[in-house]
């Protein structure tokens, strides 16, 4: 089942000669547990689909649809409150609230959809177990390393029911091996059920993904098709 | 790819039997690169013809033979570990030829023959992390074997991005003269 679909959308910006068209007539579909990379030059509208994926910005035309919900046809109440409670935003600067412990950043989105603070604290616990980061739970962000604050943000953007992942660049500011780190948590979390989309410029990270979608000057150009099975594997040149 | 050498390192360890050799080096190789029974004896041959291994001759010929390595193959094997391979001359790489040769040909959409390219690329390397994700956690030479070729397609869909980019610029500047690549000056490096 798809949880999020983009039908024909379109973003432009500015007014006539000036107006920059940043995507479209995109379509794309995620379906539940899949994780797909968005690659293309800078300019070529990745940030955009994200946001627009994720509500924190509107289409100029097209539908966007989460978990079987029509954004363009809820109110912005709703629209916040779906934001809120269905979707996680990873960012390359992690955007963790410093004066919050990496437990309590993670347990915040619960205790705002209105779950008590020890409730939120010990779900926030279990995804932070689930995720090896147990002994940095009761740290500050300036005391976690660069890649343990973006898998806190991770941990913090799938917590509770959050089922789709939207993520810029999540590794942008990463070196290899803690790249590959987030990327290996995003894998699993997507195993365990939730959607993800990446935006990255990084061939190396989005290998990870099931799908990888090229954007070209705000259009879909082009696509990866998914990589065959273990057992296709067995007997190529790769096996 | 030196399978001297590599025979010579397993040899290092200890003496061992042509069979032998040739298992274990597919094993440290994460199996990616499988050598046929000829080639290891062919090999094993050579090495032997240069006095850099012996074999025991008291045991019986061919598969049950013992080789071991000598002190002029242990020289032999630490040179060539401390020596970079010659990487001074680009490779004649048939995917550079291929957009080069686009450029000359008309109504060819280069941009479109890149994202060609890009897309098997990024395939591949799929592949590649499908099969890590699944074996490489415990197996630290698969691991590297798979990093090792992850980099190298990484490299190429990086190249191909930047002569996107380059291609776009000069879509938007004036056309300069398309000599032939200027290629010829050779790199000299001390190794």
């Amino acid at each position: 089942m798809s949880y999020l679909e983009l039908h024909n959308v379109s973003r432009s910006y500015g007014e006539g000669s000036t107006m920059v068209h940043a995507l479209r007539d995109v379509n794309l579909s995620v379906e539940q547990g899949s994780f797909v990379a968005i690659m293309g030059p800078s300019g070529s509208g990745k940030s955009t689909l994200l946001t627009i994926s994720g509500s924190l910005e509107e289409p100029t035309s097209g539908d966007v649809v989460v978990n079987g919900s029509n954004l363009t046809r809820l109110s912005a109440n709703e629209r916040a409150r779906l934001r809120r409670q269905t979707i996680g935003y990873v960012f390359q600067d992690f955007n963790l609230l410093p004066g919050l412990t990496a437990v309590e950043n993670v347990a915040l989105p619960l205790e705002l959809d209105g779950f008590s603070a020890k409730r939120s604290r010990s779900t926030a616990m279990e995804v932070l177990e689930s995720m090896d980061l147990v002994d940095r739970a009761n740290h500050f962000p300036d005391q976690l390393s660069g890649g343990e604050r973006q898998r806190v943000s991770i941990a913090r953007a799938i917590v509770g029911e959050r089922h789709l992942l939207l993520a810029d660049e999540p590794s942008g500011a990463l070196d290899t091996t803690n790249g590959e780190l987030v990327m290996r948590m995003i894998h699993a979390a997507c195993k365990r059920g939730v959607a993800a989309v990446v935006v990255t410029h990084d061939a190396h990270l989005a290998s990870w993904a099931d799908r990888v979608v090229f954007l070209r000057d705000g259009r879909v150009v082009d696509q990866t098709v998914p990589p065959p099975s273990a057992e296709a594997l067995a007997g190529s040149p790769l096996s | 790819m030196s399978v001297r050498h590599a025979l010579l390192a397993l040899l290092v360890e200890s003496p061992k039997y042509g069979f032998q050799l040739r298992q274990e080096f597919e094993a440290s190789t994460g199996d990616v690169w499988p050598l046929n029974v000829g080639q290891v004896y062919t090999t094993l041959q050579r090495l032997e013809h240069a006095e850099l291994i012996a074999s025991d001759d008291s045991f019986v010929e061919g598969p049950q033979k013992v080789f071991q390595i000598t002190e002029s193959g242990k020289t032999e094997l630490f040179h060539w570990l401390n020596t970079p391979p010659d990487m001074t001359a680009p490779p004649r790489d048939e995917l550079v030829i291929k957009v080069l040769s686009a450029l000359r040909v008309p109504d060819v959409n280069v941009t479109d023959i890149i994202q060609v390219h890009r897309r098997y690329v990024v395939e591949l390397m799929q592949q590649w992390t499908h099969l890590k994700e699944d074996e490489a956690e415990a197996d630290l030479t698969f691991s590297l074997v798979v990093d090792a070729e992850l980099f190298r397609l990484d490299a190429i869909v990086r190249w191909l991005d930047a002569a996107d980019g380059r291609l776009m610029r000069a879509s938007l500047e004036p056309r300069a003269t398309t000599s032939a690549p200027q290629l010829r000056r050779r790199l000299t490096t001390r190794r």
